[in-house]
């Protein structure tokens, strides 16, 4: 029920929204609990495994009951906390984990059965007859398991990622956070404060204390005003900080869009990776529940959330309202709501010796036997002094003590320590690097103290930064001593629940202990006690003080389960953003992407390349028409295709030639300038690493191509043998990739083409030339190499001028009979020619296998040549590549293992593998590229090809893998 | 996690290429004994502490890095570039 004049929100401005299809309406500033419950909407939810009616017991992020999904133009949200979801106009939410409706639930038969669900009921149960286990029960339990539903569809709504940087991140805005917030900001240091509500102002908003003698949320709005007023000041609120890890860095997440209706190119939330120089984790605590019978009842919530619910937003969790504490601090509630007009039946104090000051019936000593009411409480049982009695009830508000959130400090692994004074955890110092604890995360439960903490942090934080400055007054506050007796179970008939979230309950952590998991993480695993969205934190610390009861231990010594990031859940559309799609594979493109397309070339990925597949003529059915007609054509006029991708280094430097010596297996020194090298590299494992011409342009000057696959780890490789072994050598490079636009032009017309385009007539250019060429005027490069086998040239201008002059020799190109070639039948040409790429190369195999020992120099060292010499690597019974042609005309596939024939076909015989396959359409029969045991030696054998997937089992003949031109007539024409 | 690169200052971990074991520094001669390369190539040891490694500054300056780092604390105590040694010319 809403009360009058009381609350943050906006009065002004209602706003209307549905639950479970009924429409509500509540004001700017509401979360969707505070205004179901001003609707007084108790029940909210249904327990994960029972089944049981929930209502809310929190106020805050670490909602474990009122768990809805959300759904927003054409996307659905589940596992959504009601209390922290801002209502807007139109929100739609509803309840998960019953059917047919929230009131009426038919698994809530489970609740019946509970005596036979306890812990380990699955383990127990569903280990027999085994057969079972895939037909009946996995379906069955997978049906049963998971809260809320998604979508069965690509999450279409936007995320964001960001980095941010500051010297002092101050993490919650509470008494604590802003005060250490002003301290540092005063003295001039970069701060950002990030708060997981919408408002800035901790527990402070939920308050009607004073400070300064003034209302507490009137220093917050002084605090925030003056904060924000500062250039230096970043504040951050729906922010919540998931996580702290290495060097300062921490993860925050934060909520961009959810308290928005949906609109296009608004993220719903950012992931933020903030680097900090120090942070203060002024985080607060959370009320813990107490465990007596039936505690999980519609109506039954903490103390706390109903002086926020009360406060903040003006409501009143009930008309009837009790209290049951443990604590001085929950009983100023009571105090607050007699205030305020709400009638308070009794309350209800565990300590025999506390105080009764209050105007209403205080019971001292009590506790709480058992509790009724269906779908809301509506009674409870309660035992005092040798009496047993009842009281009518429809709220009852309880408080265990707190829990500080220590979670940010164990996120490195360092365990908190227990308070006997407080009976709670507390960070201890230094937990994390440069992370400050202040206030009540810290253990200080006073305004007084956690201003006071608050200050000394920020000043500790500035201090590490080396920046000095005077601290601001403390305002005055109240500094009341907190008194706590912990009650950790109350006996009594009936569950009392520790972990509402999964259904756990004092009884489960019992027989947890009983069966033999007397560790804290066995305790945890068996029962699932804290490893819902909640991660314990309703319920971590009183598991424990049962188990530690249970086994005779002290809590300090039983210790906690681990804390891991994150804080709180994060969707993995907000962990992944910026990594789908593009994001994920950005794509690149050629000077000529635009040309091939016009030429209807479907183009195929090579690593973020994309590069014409093979360019169709009218009456071109496949890509088969298309391949071979591209091949023949080049082999009988001249052919175009872009070969951009490869990587392109540029070498300079007086050592230039010594540094390819050593990177080479063979020599580049000698190497005639004009003149260009097929070179080998090798890991320093001594498996060949890539392979690729080099030129050399001068003296000093030299141009390395490298594969398409492989630029950047020899761009990598190249680094690093300089610094590591060759620092001091006078040679630099760097990578020119993307600064040429470089063409193969290959086929008998080749070279007519090319003085086609050409400013001067070619003169006398043999094979494996290079030299500088004008076109047009340009400066343009020319080499005389080839991976088709025919005449070959690569032609390369500066990029600015590559879709001109390609869109200009395939013109030419065409009035002499030829035109573009693509991807398909450049590999189909490398292949009759026997020339490899990466499918060979493929890290496994060595200079050996692939015919190329004698390029190992013998005459130098070079990076991988003593590796490469291990007997291991030079066995003859090794792999080595061979050629291979079906004895049938019979299509072949790449993967493809090899046999000798007669024997069984098992892996034990296999004798190698295809790497590479075509058809050739100019010898007019399928080759295949292979590794082959001992295949040199083999020539003119027979092999047995099998491929299971394919269903191919052919015998082939075992050929040189030059199928074409052995010679290099045809190159050298 | 951020490296402290000499060059370009504190940089997120995205930035980096991580290589393995300083030992790839300490090439052997090119007729040293077989056992000689099998220690550099494969041979680890995998502390619970203190550890030097091999970092790339891939999308920054193309520095190769030693990082002396801390595997247990994860402390960073010392970035150097790989071409900055003593004795780093072969």
């Amino acid at each position: 029920m809403r009360l009058p004049r009381k609350g943050l929100i906006d009065r002004t401005k209602p706003i209307s929204f549905r639950f479970d299809g009924a429409s509500y309406a509540g004001f700017q500033g509401d979360t969707l609990a505070s205004a179901l419950l001003a609707n007084d909407v108790r029940l909210v939810g249904r327990s994960f495994k029972y089944h049981r009616p929930r209502g809310l017991l929190t106020a805050g992020p670490e909602e474990p009951n009122a768990l809805v999904e959300v759904k927003d133009a054409g996307s659905q949200t589940p596992n959504t906390r009601a209390t922290v979801q801002e209502i807007y106009e139109g929100l739609e939410a509803n309840s998960q984990n019953r059917w047919p409706s929230l009131r009426w639930d038919l698994l809530s038969v489970n609740d019946l059965a509970a005596p036979f669900l306890g812990a380990g009921f699955y383990y127990k149960t569903f280990m027999w007859p085994r057969a079972f286990w895939e037909s009946l029960y996995e379906p069955l339990i997978r049906r049963a398991a998971g809260l809320g539903r998604l979508l069965p569809r690509h999450e279409s709504a936007t995320y964001e990622k960001a980095f941010a940087f500051c010297d002092l991140l101050v993490i919650g805005s509470g008494p604590a956070g802003l005060m250490a917030a002003l301290t540092a900001a005063r003295a001039g240091a970069d701060v950002i404060v990030a708060e997981q509500d919408s408002r800035m102002g901790g527990r402070l908003l939920s308050h009607d204390g004073q400070i300064n003698g003034t209302l507490a949320a009137d220093w917050v709005k002084a605090t925030y005003k003056e904060l924000r007023s500062l250039p230096n000041v970043r504040l951050m609120t729906r922010t919540t900080v998931i996580g702290a890890y290495d060097q300062g860095t921490y993860g925050a997440l934060e909520r961009v869009g959810l308290h928005l209706p949906a609109q296009p190119d608004l993220p719903r939330e950012c992931f933020w990776r903030i680097v900090a120089g120090q942070a203060i984790m002024a985080t607060g605590a959370l009320e813990r529940p107490i465990a007596f019978a039936d505690n999980d009842r519609p109506g039954i919530m903490l103390a706390s959330a109903a002086q926020t619910y009360l406060n903040r937003y003006g409501v009143t969790p009930g008309t009837r309202v009790t209290i049951y504490a443990n604590n001085d601090n929950a009983r100023t509630v009571a105090r607050q709501l007699i205030a305020d007009g709400v009638k308070v039946a009794a309350i209800l104090d565990s300590r025999p010796d506390a105080s009764s000051l209050e105007d209403c019936p205080v019971f001292l000593g009590a506790r709480i036997t058992g509790t009724r009411g269906r779908r809301a409480l509506s009674r409870i049982a309660v035992h005092q002094g040798g009496n047993d009695f009842q009281i009518e009830t429809d709220c009852l508000l309880m408080s265990g003590g707190w829990n500080p959130l220590v979670n940010l400090a164990c996120h490195q692994n360092a365990r908190p320590e227990w308070r006997e004074d407080i009976a709670a955890f507390v960070p201890r110092p230094g937990m994390v690097p440069g992370l400050h604890a202040a206030g009540s995360a810290n253990g200080a439960f006073s305004t007084l103290a956690c201003l006071s903490e608050g200050r000394a942090a920020a000043q500790a934080a500035l201090a590490a930064l080396g920046r000095t400055a005077p601290a601001p007054d403390l305002p005055e506050a109240e500094d009341d001593p907190f008194r706590v007796t912990p009650v950790w179970q109350v006996p009594g008939r009936g569950r009392a629940w520790l972990d509402f979230a999964n259904d756990v309950t004092v009884k489960d952590v019992k027989l947890a202990a009983q069966e033999g998991f007397t560790s804290v993480e066995h305790m945890k695993r068996y029962t699932t006690q804290g490893m819902a969205p909640d991660q314990g934190k309703n319920s971590n610390v009183a598991a424990l003080a049962v188990l530690a009861d249970a086994t005779g231990r002290g809590i300090a010594e039983t210790g906690t389960t681990t804390f891991r990031p994150p804080f709180t859940p994060v969707s993995i559309g907000a962990l992944g953003a910026g990594g789908q799609g593009l994001g994920f594979a950005p794509q690149r493109f050629l000077t000529s992407d635009q040309a091939s397309r016009d030429r209807g070339a479907p183009m195929v990925e090579a690593g973020l390349w994309y590069r014409p597949s093979y360019f169709p003529k009218p009456g071109e059915t496949t890509w088969r028409h298309a391949c071979d007609r591209e091949v023949l054509m080049v082999r009988s006029s001249v052919g175009v295709a872009d070969v951009s991708t490869l990587g392109k280094i540029d070498i300079q430097g007086r050592d230039a030639a010594r540094f390819l010596d050593f990177v080479y297996t063979n020599t580049f020194s000698t190497l005639p300038v004009g003149r260009v090298r097929y070179g080998l590299m090798l890991r320093e494992d001594g498996f060949v690493m890539d392979d690729g011409t080099t030129a050399r342009l001068g003296e000093d000057h030299y141009l390395m191509t490298t594969t398409t696959a492989a630029a950047g780890q020899v761009m990598r490789h190249l680094d690093f043998i300089h610094q590591a072994y060759c620092a001091d050598w006078q040679v630099r490079f760097i990578s020119v990739t993307e600064a040429w636009a470089q063409f193969a032009v290959a086929g008998p017309l080749s070279k007519m083409l090319l003085n086609s385009v050409l400013d001067t007539r070619l003169g006398d250019f043999p094979f494996m030339s290079c030299g500088d060429v004008q076109v047009e005027g340009v400066a343009a490069r020319l080499f005389r190499i080839s991976f088709s086998g025919e005449e070959g040239y690569e032609i390369a201008v500066p990029t600015a001028y590559g879709e001109a002059l390609f869109r200009d020799l395939l013109s030419r190109a065409e009035t002499l009979g030829g035109g573009a070639y693509g991807m398909e039948a450049l590999n189909v040409m490398r292949i009759e020619k026997g020339f490899i790429t990466h499918a060979e190369i493929h890290g496994r195999v060595t200079a050996f296998d692939i015919g190329m020992a004698k390029m190992v120099s013998a005459k130098k060292d070079c990076i991988g040549k003593a590796a490469s010499q291990r007997p291991g690597l030079t066995r003859p019974a090794r792999e080595q590549l061979v050629g291979l042609r079906p004895l049938t005309d019979t299509a072949i596939g790449a993967g493809a293992h090899l046999f000798n024939p007669g024997d069984r076909v098992h892996r034990e015989t296999d004798q190698g593998y295809v790497t590479s396959v075509c058809w050739s359409p100019t010898l007019g029969s399928w080759l295949a590229l292979a590794f082959l045991q001992n295949g040199r030696a083999r020539h003119g054998q027979r092999v047995r090809l099998v491929d299971h997937l394919r269903k191919t089992d052919v015998l082939c003949e075992v050929t040189d893998p030059v199928f074409l031109d052995p010679e290099g007539a045809k190159l050298r024409a | 996690m951020r490296l402290t690169c000499p060059l370009c200052g504190p940089r997120d971990r995205r930035e980096f290429y991580y290589s393995g074991s300083e030992d790839y520094l300490n090439r052997p001669a090119a007729d040293a004994p077989a056992e000689a390369w099998d220690d550099m190539l494969h041979l680890r040891v995998n502390p619970a502490g203190v550890t030097r490694d091999l970092w790339y500054h891939e999308t920054g300056c193309g520095s190769w890095l030693v990082v002396t780092r801390n595997t247990v604390t994860h402390e960073i105590l010392a970035t150097e570039r790989v071409a900055d040694r003593k004795g780093g010319a072969a």
